[in-house]
């Protein structure tokens, strides 16, 4: 009986998660759709810079590092220090995915 | 107020995300749809530090944040300025990496968060703390992060050289189980209480971290752009467990998007080598092709002759149309604005030249029209493989500037191959072929090319930047 409650207990859970975060489970499945939609007919020159690009995108990752830089207390030394190489490290992802896609595709500019 | 109009903000980098993703994938608007995209970051990013507040409180530590932001900027921006064209796919996995590194310390953040404010109550569990789907989210956060981070910084070494590729027996069964030991530790670890969560939180990542690099160790150099999509992707979902924690849309759409195209493109690029994405990932240029390699090199050993400076310039001067097919040795001697004075020597002589582009010539898909676009050569000499192949019928020679792989008919032939079935350049059907490297070492696939060795085949040693410089000399001399 003990087990059969917390099955239940588990299912409940688990539902109420869902219609909790029902929204960003909407997002998300339209973003996987979104996704391949965009994406679907590039030609295979492009692939690289594509992936460079989708790179760079993925960096937004940054955004949270940020959050988690910025709450830390001051003088909470491992947050700090976690937060900081976050911060580093996403910012890393950003700029330099950027650039590198930018230079990539510089070469692309038809030359009259 | 602060709060909408950052929700607004995070709107904009969302459709920024798209929109450039979208133009990226169109020749004409890539390099606009990169610079929509990194537009809309900025404002995500500046947004998040002046607007973001929780309860009410704003962001401190700025010092910090800008310290961070400032280092990350100028190392990342001089590092994607200073790589070499042929150096690009490396520096992409390794900043690949530098986010899943990102996404896996946010992690690592939220986890050391929740303890330090539980920690008076040692003896809590922490299943009692945080729901199964937060708890999901942040443990996936750190694990798939981990597997990026690694995976990426192997793949970054393999592309130049510094990783070997490594296989062992039932290396695919300890993969397996390193992956299940990474999960059973993050349900033990949700298990835990507050006083004993160290010990599995520290598994997780050290399981997570040696699985990246058993994932990626086995599979082949030349493999390595599909790779590193894939890791790509990888980090996206990643990204996007921190947009779940944080109920953040700019990061949930930013990530989720990219993980979904990721994939999306993963599958194409093994379709353009015509492979599928299992094969690529069970490694079949690893381990145990090398033997086959091995044996077919001693087979084909031998017969192949060499042909002059002056003989080549020769045969190319009298053909009516000559095929160029670069390749890697092109791009690594530079040699681009010289095969395009080549072109224009040969064109002055009344003879028709085109280069002959297989989609995955050099180290990543596109490499050779970026470099032949930089030294001026016209766009619309540039073949793509169907109609080269079409084309090679009637040709009178055909000049391979450091490909191998591509033009190896052991695709079409040998069914042993690990390259079998790959799509190639039919090159063996135009009148002669004469083929510029540096020796006889076989490709990056490492196997041997019967092309070499077939008697219409003369092979010219040599820098592909130094023998164009000769070849144009005497062809000039003609």
């Amino acid at each position: 009986m003990v087990i059969d409650h917390q099955k239940t207990d588990f299912m409940e859970s688990v539902l109420t998660w869902i219609s909790e975060n029902q929204q960003i489970i909407y997002i998300v499945i339209l973003m996987i759709f979104v996704g391949i939609e965009v994406i679907g007919r590039v030609p295979s020159v492009l692939h690289t810079p594509l992936m460079s690009g989708a790179n760079a995108i993925h960096g937004v990752v940054i955004i949270g590092a940020i959050i988690v830089m910025g709450k830390a207390e001051t003088h909470n030394y491992l947050a700090l220090i976690l937060g900081f190489f976050a911060v580093i490290l996403g910012t890393l992802n950003v700029v330099g995915g950027f650039v590198v896609t930018d230079r990539m595709l510089e070469m692309f500019k038809k030359k009259k | 107020m602060s709060e909408y109009i950052l929700t607004l903000c995070y709107l904009i980098a969302s459709v920024t995300f798209i929109l450039g993703l979208k133009m990226l994938s169109n020749p004409l608007a890539a390099r606009r749809g990169n610079l929509v995209a990194a537009f809309g970051m900025t404002i995500a990013i500046f947004g998040t530090i002046f607007l973001y507040e929780e309860n009410g409180v704003k962001l401190g530590n700025y010092a910090w944040i800008f310290g961070g932001l400032l280092v990350g900027t100028v190392a990342g921006a001089l590092s994607a300025k200073k790589v070499k064209m042929t150096a690009m796919p490396e520096m992409v996995s390794l900043f690949n990496g530098m986010g899943g590194a990102c996404a896996a310390l946010i992690s690592a953040a939220e986890f050391y968060h929740i303890y330090e404010a539980h920690k008076a109550t040692p003896e809590m569990a922490f299943a009692d703390i945080i729901s199964v789907g937060t708890y999901i989210t942040i443990a996936a956060g750190a694990i798939i992060g981990t597997i990026s981070y690694t995976g990426s910084i192997i793949a970054w070494g393999k592309l130049n050289g510094r990783v070997k590729d490594y296989s062992f027996k039932g290396q695919h069964i300890v993969n397996m189980i390193v992956l299940v030991l990474v999960i059973l530790c993050a349900v033990w670890a949700y298990q835990s209480t507050i006083a004993t969560i160290y010990l599995p939180f520290l598994l997780i990542g050290f399981f997570a971290f040696v699985y990246g690099a058993l994932f990626v160790m086995p599979i082949g150099g030349a493999d390595m752009p599909v790779v590193i999509s894939l890791l790509n992707s990888f980090t996206g979902v990643a990204a996007a467990c921190g947009g779940f924690l944080y109920n953040n849309k700019a990061m949930l759409t930013g990530g989720i998007l990219v993980g979904a195209a990721g994939t999306l493109l993963t599958i194409l690029m093994c379709k353009a080598m015509n492979r599928s994405l299992t094969n690529v990932l069970i490694g079949s240029f690893g381990g145990g092709n090398k033997n086959k390699a091995a044996s077919g090199e001693t087979k084909a050993q031998g017969n192949f002759k060499e042909i002059s400076l002056a003989d080549a310039a020769m045969v190319m001067a009298y053909a009516n149309k000559v095929i160029i097919v670069p390749g890697y040795g092109l791009a690594v001697a530079q040699a681009q604005h010289i095969c395009h004075e080549l072109e224009k020597i040969l064109n002055d002589k009344g003879v028709e030249v085109i280069y002959a582009i297989h989609p995955v010539a050099g180290r990543m898909p596109g490499h050779m029209n970026v470099l032949l676009a930089e030294a001026d050569v016209s766009y619309e000499k540039l073949m793509e493989m169907e109609h080269a192949n079409d084309e090679f019928k009637t040709t009178d020679v055909v000049l391979i500037l450091g490909a191998n792989d591509v033009v190896n008919p052991a695709a079409k032939n040998d069914p042993s191959s690990p390259i079998y079935g790959m799509p190639i350049l039919e090159v063996e059907q135009a009148k002669t072929v004469i083929v510029n490297k540096r020796s006889m070492k076989p490709g990056y696939a490492g196997i041997e090319n019967d092309l070499f060795f077939q008697p219409k085949t003369s092979m010219l040693f040599g820098d592909a930047k130094k023998v164009l410089q000769d070849l144009c000399a005497e062809v000039k001399n003609v």
